[in-house]
């Protein structure tokens, strides 16, 4: 009878988690002070970006500071016209180009390293300190070693290859470190069902694994796509004679002295959202599915 | 309905996973086909290592496992035609219920309206029919069992593994799958192998219940058997509602021996299945706990009654049918009678009364 009673499930006392501040009357001071701070925040964060997407919308007499003269989209049109202004659509395709090629290999590569990492193997403290070793060492010197390297053997330093690896010396690692995460909340006993099912080694990964981490592999793919899309500090000495788009922004800050500066700022925030949105959208849109699908 | 076999047998099987240490050492089984066989054991004693080695998840270090006359060691589970029921389930979570159902099915390349009709067909089999488009987290513990069962048999598997299939559940949704389990056990004809580390799930189930302790088997047989004839102290006290007392042998007379205690003339226990006994041996017995009666001291013992220990009360319990009333019998170990309701009311004790705890003198069981 005993026996009963002891495999009874543990009685979970109910959550006694109350809100800190008091619910009645008032809010404390403190609420205050803290809200202030946090405003203060928000403004010296957020401030400084919206100056520039607000200049970049002057007319024709516009400058590079306040007051705002006039408001048009001339900028915005001269950026994509000027040949002065430097080759804005030419590097913005590279930049494209590249963050989708370092997101797909980010995103195979980060898998792997995850699907490797499930189970301890020998050496594998010294493969994991590598990689965020790469982390840590300062971008502009790898960017300058890969460069130099390149140069000793030879071959022509450009944005898809160079470029590309020294960019991924900064991905990968940090791809890793969330698939990581990802992977901690994967179940290793789905696999082992998978395979008590029946289901080859590829059939599980296809059918159970990737759809099961779909949300977490979208999470690594935005890693990767944002981080390569405003890489500088790697890029400036592998990427060659052609430039990405955070290297020309840099030389036009060197030489453009009009608001197209500002108008090519607004144009890149928005490419990010676009992405940040879609990636984000995609992640709501499987976990709908899966609800509606569910509904029936 | 079924072709295959699905008697097993364990010869010699051994798992180390160190080299050093074995998490089951020498472990000797036949298992007959289509029986229900329930593994019991304390955590740690290697009754899930040897579920997962006869399922195809481990392989064995030494020994050979035979699945219908065939040495399955090496095989993949499909191979195999086993089928396995984790302990959390492990259902598919991107999948409704039908597509875990359909899952094994799918793997083998059926067609999709062959995989969903199979499926349908089992969904049905389980009372599941109206969430067949759930999620698992849409579903209560007791219904994601069930899927998980379906989803194992639907393969039409000769035997299937399920490891601690109701640890999951709440008391009462514990008893009623249990009955399920049986029911499919039945209608399926294939041998279960269950592990479980509650004995009430293990005798209330089983054909053959099987005993661990440490990598070894302790003792396999019917039910009633382990329960009723325990080999030795662990598996009494394991298996529960037996006192275990010990004491030297004090004299060896016949068919019966006296063991040297409290009581004022000994223990008069038969030798039964123990064959040889000398004076001066320990001597573990076990009596069942509802086999002890209580008398008040001065009255008299029962028909068949020659043995008679004096005791205080140190704690009464209501059961309900019966009342747990906890002696000082025996200093070390506990001792414990299970007195029926109306006996124990018609003439109540009270916590610090002295009683005479006794029993039939055939009741006592030696052990080994």
């Amino acid at each position: 009878m005993s026996a009963v009673l002891a495999d009874m499930p543990e009685t979970v006392a109910p959550a006694t988690t109350k809100a800190i501040a008091p619910s009645k009357g008032g809010r404390p001071w403190t609420f205050y002070v803290l809200a202030t701070l946090f405003s203060l925040y928000v403004i010296a964060l957020y401030g400084p970006m919206f100056c520039i997407y607000i200049l970049s919308f002057q007319d024709i007499r516009g400058g590079l500071v306040f007051p705002m003269k006039g408001h048009s989209l001339h900028w915005f049109v001269d950026l994509f016209t000027q040949v002065r202004t430097g080759d804005v659509k030419g590097s913005f395709d590279r930049s494209i180009k590249l963050a989708v090629i370092v997101t797909v290999i980010t995103v195979v590569v980060s898998f792997l390293a995850g699907l490797g990492f499930r189970k301890r193997f020998r050496g594998d403290t010294v493969v994991f300190y590598m990689m965020i070793g790469s982390l840590v060492a300062p971008g502009l010197v790898l960017g300058l070693g890969t460069g130099l390297l390149f140069q000793a053997l030879g071959l022509n330093a450009s944005w898809y290859t160079s470029a590309l690896g020294a960019q991924l010396s900064w991905t990968l690692p940090f791809g890793v470190l969330v698939m990581f995460a990802v992977m901690s909340r994967f179940n290793h006993v789905w696999e082992e069902a998978a395979y008590d099912l029946g289901a080859s080694r590829w059939q599980s990964i296809r059918l159970v694994m990737i759809p099961v981490l779909a949300p977490g592999l979208v999470a690594v793919a935005l890693f990767g796509f944002t981080l390569s899309y405003d890489e500088f500090a790697r890029s400036l000495q592998t990427a060659g004679s052609l430039n990405t788009l955070p290297l020309e922004i840099w030389s036009m800050t060197l030489n453009v002295t009009s608001p197209s500066l500002y108008a090519l700022g607004t144009v890149t925030t928005i490419v990010s959202f676009v992405v940040i949105g879609a990636s984000l959208g995609s992640i709501v849109l499987i976990q709908k599915k899966r609800s509606s699908s569910a509904k029936g | 309905m079924k072709k295959d076999r699905g008697d097993i047998e364990l010869a010699g099987v051994c798992k180390s996973f160190d080299g050093a240490t074995y998490v089951v050492d020498g472990v000797n089984l036949k298992i007959a086909d289509g029986a229900y066989c329930c593994f019991i054991g304390p955590s740690g004693c290697g009754k899930t290592t040897i579920l997962r080695m006869i399922a195809g998840h481990e392989d064995p270090t030494a020994g050979e496992i035979v699945i219908g006359g065939q040495n399955v060691v090496g095989l993949a589970p499909v191979q195999r035609r086993t089928a396995m029921m984790f302990q959390s389930y492990a259902l598919f979570p991107h999948l409704t219920v039908r597509e875990n159902i359909a899952f094994a099915l799918r793997v083998r390349g059926k067609s999709k309206a062959d995989r969903l009709r199979a499926a349908d067909a089992m969904i049905e089999k389980v009372r599941l029919t109206q969430f067949a488009d759930r999620l698992p987290a849409q579903l209560s513990g007791g219904q994601q069992q069930r899927v998980a069962l379906a989803r194992a048999a639907i393969t039409e598997p000769r035997v299937l593994l399920l490891d601690e299939p109701l640890s999951a559940l709440d008391e009462q949704l514990r008893v009623q799958m249990r009955q399920e389990l049986r029911r499919m056990q039945r209608e399926l004809g294939i041998t279960f192998i269950h592990v479980t580390h509650t004995q009430l799930e293990a005798i209330a189930l089983a054909d053959l219940v099987v005993v661990m302790e440490q990598g070894k088997i302790k003792q396999a047989g019917a039910a009633r058997d382990v329960y009723a004839h325990p080999h030795d102290r662990y598996v009494a006290e394991f298996m529960g509602g037996q006192n275990v007392l010990s004491g030297r042998v004090e004299k060896v007379n016949g068919a019966s021996f006296t063991l040297a205690q409290a009581a004022p003339d000994g223990i008069e226990v038969p030798l039964q299945a123990r064959s040889t006994v000398s004076v001066g041996d320990k001597v573990d017995i076990a009596v069942r706990r509802d086999d002890v009666a209580l008398v008040r001291p001065g009255k008299d013992l029962p028909p068949g009654c020659t043995t008679s220990l004096p005791s205080r009360v140190l704690a009464i319990e209501y059961q309900g049918y019966f009342v747990k009333v906890m002696l000082d019998t025996v200093p070390d170990d506990e001792f414990v009678a299970y007195v029926p309701e109306k006996t124990f009311f018609a003439d109540p004790f009270t916590v610090g009364d002295v009683v005479m705890a006794t029993w039939a003198t055939g009741s006592a069981l030696p052990l080994a």
